[in-house]
């Protein structure tokens, strides 16, 4: 048994705009990556395997993709009778309230009141990581401190309110810049934070009294020095997702095999949605090579250094290099495709040729008929 | 209180599968890793989810371990439900004595009063050998549509391979008139699929009295069907004309595999209309390697493949390394096939091992003697060393020596 509790809060809206070619009809946190997940996955996952056993999922708009996708919790063994997965959608349609973290923090007192546990970890899903949660709830009871920031030390993403810290010697935030400055390695905070529950609601009753919306700005920022923040640097991988080429950079870092590792150990597994597709069929044409396959493709052409999806076709005499290719996509025969993301459905009719670039790949919506 | 059920499914899954070997080791036969990601069960409780088969009894007897932990709640097959969805049914201890299941009979016998509970008009009595995809609400119908007391599914087989089934002789109607157990000379060519739906009633009635006969094996087949059949019961033939496989011994189990490669069988586990469920091992996609050429195959989620793969089907979480080299065999969940090692025209049980530069059977031209060649089979666990060799048709079940190279 381990000497504390913890309640894990995910915001599955977080820096939506980030990506807004894919998440125009869908959240952050429902996001297709790796051939089977959606980002969210991989917060759930490693929560779970940090015996977390209650999960509140807060979310803003578009979030039908995304419920359908977590259901009842079960697929992350979430679906429990005490505790478990908990969805919680916002109170109202006021845009202004849920820009930062406070308004939905708010929204959310009752349950928060609630619960029993002792910490709370709130992540955030746009950077994909599957990191020792545990490790992180044990540096914050070690360290005594009222708030511990998870960090990367590295080149800041290009997000607009980032927190870039500064530590001593101890580990205590000294400075707090927000929002990307300069090109140069720094720390930056990715989006996950630790901190006594009861504390928390005391925070969030006091912004909301002092009409405060932004939890980075107006709370750790600007009382930086009356409040103990210690930064966690997180030892394993962390690939932001800050753009649509970010975005595809981090799905074809999975074909690297130490990426999968650090992605996939073995000892904490990521857990996904099932969806009981078959195995993946080869065809007598197929030529697949550094690749990453999921179930329930039929593959009958050429495929090079891409990421495929659960479902998709891909036909004869069809060449797929470095593409992104998502859930249920056909693409006919004679295609040739480079550098393409195609969303979830979409079609590529017979002899299609599209070309995007490394730097810039080219996007196709979903639904989409080439 | 039970809600009432029209019709119950008894699953016979207590067979050991002694044809299969090494395979069947130390897991019941309905437990054998099938087509990449399925157990042989997977097919009939799929097949009963869809039809719309709520109750599902899973009888056990031999080594029950693994097929019930595969069967837990039955959630995969979205058969966790209330009061009906699947049960685990091993035989059990009453307060006169105690049995094993005697036949497939008097498994059922001793089941009554699961079946009682949910109040059932029929019983579907299936087993858990078989691989096919069928509608058994269809024959369901039909079954009251013949007022029938036992229907029999029936597939139609080649006049050569009919003796080697248990045949049903029809009338017109398709009424049956006689049984025959593997004819010398079939008179029909409707052999049974070990497929029945009963009136419960009458089926009741028929268990009670072949328990209380001494000389009986308490076995469908010989006993409880001939016996209705004797009684004038109406008992009809069904028939089915989809793929319909017994995998009952390596060569079936083998061919069975390899027919989901083949597009003219007509076995799509794609189909989305009727898909076979299963308990997943959620593993991440599998992995090609630039070195990896892989050819009319099937694989599935957590493998890592850098070798030669061709006309086989590979289960979950399999590495092949670089330079190995697969062909038409079936690799079951965990096995590593290491560098430059050959796997042709074999079955690696779950976690085998293959060492480096090893060879796992071999392909039939390089046959000095056919009568020699087979399929090799490696059982679960076994490490087969650097270089060694597991010869065709070997039935390996001990780890192989590592072999060192020649002065």
């Amino acid at each position: 048994m381990r000497n504390y509790t913890a309640l894990g809060l995910i915001f599955a809206n977080m820096h939506d705009e980030a990506v807004r070619d894919c998440t125009a009809i869908r959240s952050m946190g429902s996001l297709p990556f790796g051939g089977r997940y959606r980002l969210i996955d991989f917060v759930l996952s490693g929560m779970v395997n940090a015996g977390i056993t209650k999960v509140g999922v807060m979310t803003k708009s578009n979030y039908q993709s995304l419920m359908d996708h977590l259901g009842s919790g079960k697929a992350w063994d979430l679906s429990r009778k005490h505790e478990g997965l908990f969805f919680l959608p916002p109170r109202s349609s006021d845009d202004a309230k849920y820009q930062g973290r406070i308004g939905p923090l708010a929204d959310i007192m009752a349950f928060l009141l609630r619960s029993k546990e002792e910490l709370v970890i709130l992540s955030d899903c746009h950077m994909v990581s599957s990191m020792d949660y545990s490790a992180l709830l044990q540096a914050h009871v070690e360290s005594s401190a009222d708030v511990t920031v998870a960090y990367r030390n590295g080149v800041v993403p290009a997000l607009s309110d980032i927190p870039l810290i500064k530590m001593d010697a101890a580990g205590r935030v000294t400075d707090m810049l927000i929002g990307r400055v300069g090109d140069g390695e720094v720390c930056y905070g990715i989006g996950v934070y630790v901190m006594r529950k009861d504390w928390l609601i005391h925070l969030i009753n006091e912004a909301v009294a002092r009409n405060l919306q932004h939890f980075e700005r107006d709370i750790l920022q600007r009382r930086l020095h009356e409040i103990n923040i210690h930064g966690y640097e997180v030892p394993s991988l962390v690939m932001p997702i800050y753009s649509l080429s970010s975005y595809y950079n981090a799905n074809l870092a999975l074909l690297n095999s130490e990426v999968r590792a650090q992605l996939f150990p073995n000892s904490r597994p990521v857990y996904t949605k099932v969806r009981d597709c078959a195995p993946v069929q080869y065809g007598l044409h197929a030529q697949v090579t550094n690749s990453l396959v999921a179930d329930g493709a039929h593959v009958d052409g050429t495929v090079k250094n891409s990421i495929i999806f659960r479902g998709v076709n891909i036909g004869r005499d069809t060449v797929i290099e470095d593409c992104v290719v998502m859930q249920d996509v056909t693409v006919a025969d004679r295609c040739s495709l480079t550098c393409v993301v195609a969303d979830k459905n979409a079609v590529f009719r017979e002899g299609r040729t599209l070309q995007g670039f490394e730097s810039y790949p080219v996007y196709i919506a979903k639904n989409a008929i080439v | 209180m039970f809600r009432k059920q029209e019709c119950v499914a008894m699953l016979l899954a207590g067979g050991q599968g002694s044809r299969l070997y090494a395979l069947t080791r130390r897991i019941a036969k309905p437990a054998v890793p099938y087509g990449g990601k399925y157990r042989i069960i997977d097919f009939p409780l799929s097949n009963c989810v869809n039809s719309g088969i709520e109750t599902v009894g899973v009888l056990t007897q031999y080594q029950p371990l693994e097929l019930s932990d595969y069967i837990g709640s039955g959630q995969p097959w979205d058969l966790d439900r209330m009061d009906a969805g699947v049960h685990v049914l091993p035989p059990y201890q009453r307060n006169k004595g105690a049995d094993w299941y005697k036949g497939t009979a008097n498994a059922i016998y001793q089941n009554m009063q699961f079946i009682e509970r949910y109040d059932p008009e029929y019983v579907l009595v299936l087993s858990g050998d078989h691989i096919y995809k069928m509608d058994y609400s269809a024959m369901l119908a039909a079954h009251k549509a013949k007022n029938a007391d036992c229907t029999i599914a029936v597939l139609d087989v080649p006049k050569e391979e009919a003796s080697r089934f248990g045949i049903l002789n029809t009338n017109e109607d398709g009424s049956v008139y006689e049984f025959e157990e593997k004819p010398k000379e079939p008179k029909s060519t409707l052999a049974s699929m070990g497929i029945y739906i009963f009136t419960w009633e009458k089926l009741r009635k028929y268990l009670i009295a072949d328990e209380k006969d001494p000389a009986s094996s308490n076995d469908f087949g010989k006993n409880v069907l001939p016996a209705m059949l004797d009684a004038g019961e109406r008992m009809f033939a069904y028939r089915f004309d989809g793929y319909w496989k017994d995998v009952g011994t390596i060569d079936s189990l083998w061919e069975a595999n390899l027919d989901l490669l083949n597009p003219k069988v007509p076995l799509d586990l794609s189909d989305d209309a009727w898909k076979i469920y299963s308990r997943n091992p959620g593993m991440p996609p599998q992995y090609l390697a630039d070195t990896a050429q892989v050819q009319n195959s099937m694989i599935t989620e957590g493998c890592n493949i850098s070798g030669k793969v061709e006309y086989s089907v590979i289960f979950a979480g399999v590495t092949v390394e670089e330079g190995a080299e697969i062909i038409d065999s079936i690799l079951m969940p965990g096995s590593i096939v290491r560098k430059g090692a050959k796997v042709h025209y074999a079955i690696l049980a779950e976690n085998v091992e293959v060492g480096e530069g090893a060879q796992v059977g071999a392909k039939p031209e390089e046959m000095a003697d056919l009568e020699k060649w087979g399929i090799a089979v490696v059982a679960s666990g076994v490490k087969v060393g650097k270089g060694a060799c597991v010869p065709a048709k070997a039935m390996q079940e001990t780890d192989v020596e590592e072999v060192t190279a020649h002065a």
